[in-house]
């Protein structure tokens, strides 16, 4: 808090007491416990007996005071071919914890015994393999810290003033991965002349498979079997997937077991129908990998209601897939003025960065807009720049900045 | 004896240098890759049962053929509860139908619409379908289902016959809809 904050507390307090020394009596009570005056502090019953024992469980869960959870935005016809999103305005920092990565299955969450688990890689290299999950445990590992985003996250239509940020953005997670970097293993296969796309499938019963170029391939992916430090849980592709940093997360191929190594694209059903994007006149933006530079306001945020006019920390997350945010700037008129947010490291390339800023609700109406810069000087565009360009048919990669609106009761809705 | 831990010594510290510098130019790439040694391998016999994929120029097909009539008849046994009796959409997504809409505000996607290639259907039904039981069915059954849904569409007509040499000739709508990544698309702001 300020210095000049504090003082003006101070002064409140002292002249809280003077009132109640001056005349008593239950009304000035009351006035002082509705100015935030304390009651005499208890000693709870948690602090008169011991607590439970170590190992109560043995894996460690949340207090049943957190009640988090994934759920889907709506309820899905088939729900093995779905998705939930991520709590993220009730989450902290970057790191998005295991059980509440969010989901994108195309057929259910298979249960693969990792000892009978194998992943094959061939076609176009000198020395075609099949491994299983130990003989990956023995090559060089890396950890990286890597945001997902499915490129549905935000829809372009159907936005309600109702939504929260887990419905409007959910389908966004950071997580560290840890595995073999692809690289690694496409020089111990040796790649052949002319190779240049990769088929990625993985061992769910969608048998899920994108083609990846080879460029991308080297450039940092990883087939990951840990992430935040334990083994993949199942419905992140235990006990393999692979991670392809900064790009839609449908080329995170879960479940992991067949790399084959091509000279042009496999045009599966996942590239061709699904995750291509239809422009105004009638063709279809294919191979859209990169997820842009964008951003959002996580408090306050959507079902939110403030308590009352004060000081509050505006808080959000910015990320791009090209390198690292530059800046991020924060409006609470809904555009018409911009303030810089502090970057609270760490700020990693292709990963989520926190952005804060003090703010002081003074009980009005306010617009809270966030907009996020990238190292390489691409500006998130709000969306009435996106759909010039695109409509509104072109259903992924919406990274428009996106609007929050409170009401003079403090009430917090999507707007803008 | 002494020679031979000489040697050994010697050829441990020479690893040791080249995998501190895993990226080193003087490493050749299957001289470093033959010392990790790791996993078995994939030849053609292993993988058979693994590798389904079918490419946008028919490579990948498997022996067989089907025909539009057998189709029919698998398709409402096995598909049209979900599909739409004609693929018209229910549960699952429409199959059949939207050519010309893709550039309406209200375009509908689907293989006759908006799919580039034929082959892709075989693939994605080979590998994903029926949605109960994916990998059930035998390649004529494959080849059969893809017929019809190509006639469903007006691609092929109601006595045609599909293998691994026609499928990939079918003429699809859609082959020329598609461009590159046009991104960023958006002009950067005056500040």
């Amino acid at each position: 808090m300020p210095p000049d904050a504090l003082r003006r507390l101070a002064h409140r307090r002292s002249f809280l007491r003077l009132a109640a020394g001056a005349t008593g009596g239950v009304g000035l009570a009351a006035t002082a416990r509705a100015a935030g005056a304390v009651e005499p502090l208890e000693v709870p019953p948690w602090s008169r007996t011991p607590g439970a024992p170590v190992a109560s469980p043995a894996y460690g869960q949340p207090s049943p005071f957190e009640r988090l959870g994934r759920r889907p935005r709506t309820p899905p016809p088939f729900p093995g071919a779905a998705s939930t999103g991520t709590p993220l305005q009730h989450l902290h920092g970057i790191i998005t914890p295991n059980g509440l990565h969010f989901e994108r299955h195309h057929a259910g969450v298979p249960a693969i015994d990792p000892d009978r688990h194998r992943v094959a890689i061939h076609g176009l290299v000198e020395r075609p393999l099949v491994l299983t999950m130990d003989d990956l445990l023995r090559m060089p590992a890396v950890s990286r810290i890597h945001f997902l985003e499915c490129s549905g996250n935000t829809p372009w239509l159907g936005a309600k003033p109702s939504w929260t940020l887990q419905e409007s953005h959910g389908l966004l997670s950071c997580s560290e991965w840890t595995g073999v970097e692809l690289a690694t293993l496409l020089d111990e296969v040796g790649v052949r002349p002319g190779a240049a796309w990769i088929l990625a499938e993985g061992a769910d019963a969608s048998g899920m498979s994108r083609s990846l170029p080879l460029d991308l391939a080297r450039d940092g992916a990883i087939l990951a079997y840990a992430q935040n430090g334990e083994r993949l849980r199942p419905e992140q592709g235990y006990p393999l997937r692979l991670f392809v940093p900064g790009v839609e997360g449908n080329l995170s191929v879960k479940w992991l077991r067949r790399l084959k190594v091509g000279d042009r694209p496999f045009q599966t059903r996942e590239e061709t129908a699904k995750y291509t994007d239809l422009m105004p006149d009638g063709t279809a933006r294919q191979f859209t990998f990169v997820m842009e530079a964008k951003s959002v306001i996580t408090t306050p945020s959507g079902g939110e209601r403030l308590g009352g006019p004060g000081f509050r920390e505006i808080r959000g997350l910015a990320w791009t897939g090209r390198g690292r945010i530059a800046r991020v700037e924060v409006s609470t008129d809904g555009g018409d003025r911009w303030q810089a947010a502090t970057l609270e490291g760490p700020v990693l390339p292709r990963c989520l960065t926190r952005f804060r800023l003090p703010w002081r609700w003074e009980g009005g109406p306010a617009q809270l807009l966030s907009r996020a810069t990238d190292e390489t000087g691409y500006v998130q565009p709000d969306r009435a720049a996106l759909v010039a360009v695109r409509g509104t048919q072109s259903f992924y990669h919406n990274n428009a900045t996106f609007g929050w609106r409170v009401a003079a009761d403090g009430g917090v809705s999507h707007a803008g | 004896m002494r020679v031979s831990v000489l040697g050994t010594l010697a050829c441990l510290v020479l690893t040791g240098a080249a995998l501190a510098d895993p990226g080193g130019p003087a490493t050749g790439l299957h001289e470093r890759t033959a010392r990790f040694g790791i996993g078995r391998a994939a030849t053609p016999e292993v993988l058979a049962a693994w590798d389904i994929d079918v490419r946008a120029d028919g490579r990948g097909l498997p022996p067989g053929h089907g025909s539009v009539r057998d189709g029919a008849a698998l398709f409402g046994a096995r598909c049209a509860a979900c599909h739409g009796a004609k693929g018209e959409g229910g549960s699952a997504d429409a199959l059949a139908g939207g050519q010309g809409t893709l550039a309406t505000p209200k375009p509908v996607r689907t293989v006759g619409s908006y799919w580039p290639y034929a082959t892709t259907l075989f693939d994605y039904i080979r590998r994903a379908m029926p949605f109960d039981a994916p990998q059930s069915l035998g390649a004529d059954e494959t080849y059969a289902l893809s017929a019809y849904v190509l006639h469903l569409n007006g691609l092929l007509p109601e006595d045609a016959v599909l293998d691994a040499g026609t499928l990939p000739a079918v003429a699809m709508p859609n082959r020329n809809g598609f461009t590159g990544d046009a991104r960023p698309d958006i002009p950067v702001p005056a500040r």
